[in-house]
């Protein structure tokens, strides 16, 4: 079979799997796959990146052990347990679609914690003081001052923890889930004699997804102007005055509280 | 009468798996995930600062190796290293002569297939720290030691690398601790690591909580021997802000 006819044949399959005629797979699931769990590890994720940093040691010490175990284990064992224990707790045997993206979420949300934890540990010290000179409740100021400023810088972090979260769904192979590259070993079984075109398009399936996200990681990075308060101020002392106007226009029109920050204490 | 179900859910025992045939699968598997993870940072490293220079190389008379550096690490970071392994083990196959091929399918083809997706794998990602650490390193480091006389090794050896070190030793050893992790992955192309051996285990065993409960708990134990060497490199050298 040429290459042309393998294309011809398989394409479709390779997109949504064997949907409309069966479960849905291939690239459709792989894509669907990372998007939902990277959306249910988010707010898990914050959660555990808030614990980590709390005053109360019974709520910081599980957690952060909890981190630490998951951030330590490779990804296809937390699949594996995940395959073992969901059917011991919800009492009926789980599909591999559902054992991969509680796996996933468990996985990224240990991940996402630490990125919402150095994006708390980042912000100045002062930012908490004064919500908490205002006034404000610890629960008040993590609300509307810290977490905000936090998860503004995030947001390239998070694009690319997309693209990571897809690298990821390949595993799902192991467990036999039909995703895009359990559907190229499929074709490959079929076709039989051209392997290197089939795994070639595999991994440029990949390659696409991925290096899109990560340019579209950068671009979002590049508007929301420089990352943290610190690299700002050195960006601002250190370049000639029309970057000065365009960082002061950048920060200064969509965050006027970290405006203020810097320029207090670049007068400094 | 602690556990009124307990023919329910059985006891945990781990010692059918302490000792016997079980225990020499499982600790075969240790030494192959082992022997990959030093194997592939052995290999990858020299790989990395290759294409770590290439990329630093000066534009002018190097520009195609710079775009053949960007090209190698955006192309292998971009790809899952499942994929990575699959295409190690069914298709570079094919693209071998065909005496190559028979001794290759004589010998541990799963192993060296894996082995090859983690040394290029790992070097794609170290490349980049390795790149970063030494830009963090100023200009006026290199000038100045030129200033002095030092010539291009005596500067690289006296100035540039000793405060390039303290950077790039650290994300490098948490590459390492990335590598140990992603030896897991090998169970995709049949090499008997230890994720392999567990699952060989757990089946003939029916003892899959014990079986996977001892494969975490040696996952988690050399991750965090890794991660203790990254911190005492980090109390022993704590890395300093360069003068400019």
């Amino acid at each position: 079979m040429s290459i042309a006819e393998m294309i011809d044949t398989y394409w479709l399959y390779v997109l949504i799997g064997q949907y409309p005629n069966g479960p849905l797979g291939g690239l459709a699931l792989t894509v669907l796959l990372a998007a939902l769990g990277l959306m249910l590890a988010l707010p898990l994720g914050i959660a555990l990146g808030v614990a980590r940093v709390s005053g109360r040691a019974w709520l910081r010490r599980p957690v952060t052990a909890l981190v630490y175990v998951v951030r330590g284990t490779p990804l296809l064992m937390v699949v594996f347990w995940a395959y073992f224990f969901l059917p011991a707790v919800t009492g009926h045997k789980t599909d591999q679609f559902n054992t991969m993206l509680t796996a996933l979420v468990i996985f990224d949300a240990a991940y996402l914690a630490e990125i919402v934890r150095a994006g708390l540990q980042s912000l100045p010290p002062g930012q908490r003081l004064a919500a908490e000179a205002l006034g404000m409740t610890r629960g008040q100021s993590l609300r509307l001052v810290l977490l905000p400023q936090a998860l503004r810088h995030m947001l390239p972090s998070l694009v690319n923890q997309f693209a990571s979260t897809i690298k990821e769904t390949s595993i799902g192979t192991i467990i036999g889930l039909s995703e895009l590259s359990f559907i190229a070993g499929q074709v490959n079984a079929q076709v039989l004699v051209q392997p290197v075109a089939v795994y070639g398009t595999l991994a440029g399936c990949y390659f696409v997804l991925c290096f899109g996200l990560s340019r579209i990681a950068q671009a979002v990075e590049r508007r929301s102007g420089p990352r943290g308060p610190g690299v700002a101020m050195r960006a601002v002392t250190r370049s000639s005055w029309t970057d000065r106007f365009r960082a002061f226009m950048r920060g200064g029109l969509r965050n006027p509280v970290s405006s203020l920050s810097r320029r207090a204490r670049t007068s400094q | 009468m602690f556990f009124p179900d307990a023919d329910v859910m059985p006891e945990l025992d781990f010692t059918p798996l302490l000792h016997g045939q079980f225990l020499d699968w499982l600790a075969a598997g240790v030494r192959l995930s082992l022997t990959l993870t030093v194997l592939a940072l052995v290999l990858a490293l020299p790989l990395a600062t290759g294409v770590a220079l290439a990329r630093l190389a000066p534009s002018a008379p190097f520009a195609p190796l710079r775009w053949l550096a960007t090209f190698f690490i955006e192309a292998v970071r971009n790809v899952p290293l499942l994929a990575h392994m699959l295409f190690w083990y069914f298709a570079v196959p094919e693209l071998l002569p065909d005496g190559l091929k028979a001794r290759l399918y004589a010998g541990n083809v799963e192993a060296a297939a894996a082995l090859a997706a983690l040394v290029v794998y790992t070097a794609a990602y170290m490349a980049e720290d390795i790149r970063s650490g030494l830009r963090s390193v100023p200009a006026g480091q290199w000038e100045a030691s030129r200033a002095l006389g030092l010539g291009f090794i005596a500067a690289l050896r006296w100035v540039v690398l000793p405060q390039a070190l303290r950077a790039t030793v650290p994300p490098l050893i948490s590459q390492t601790l990335n590598l140990w992790k992603n030896t897991s992955i090998a169970t995709v192309v049949g090499a008997a690591e230890l994720m392999y051996q567990a699952q060989r285990v757990e089946s003939a065993s029916f003892r899959g909580f014990e079986t996977f409960a001892l494969a975490t708990a040696t996952y988690l134990g050399v991750s965090l021997l890794i991660t203790a060497l990254g911190a005492l490199y980090q109390h022993r050298f704590p890395a300093r802000p360069a003068a400019h």
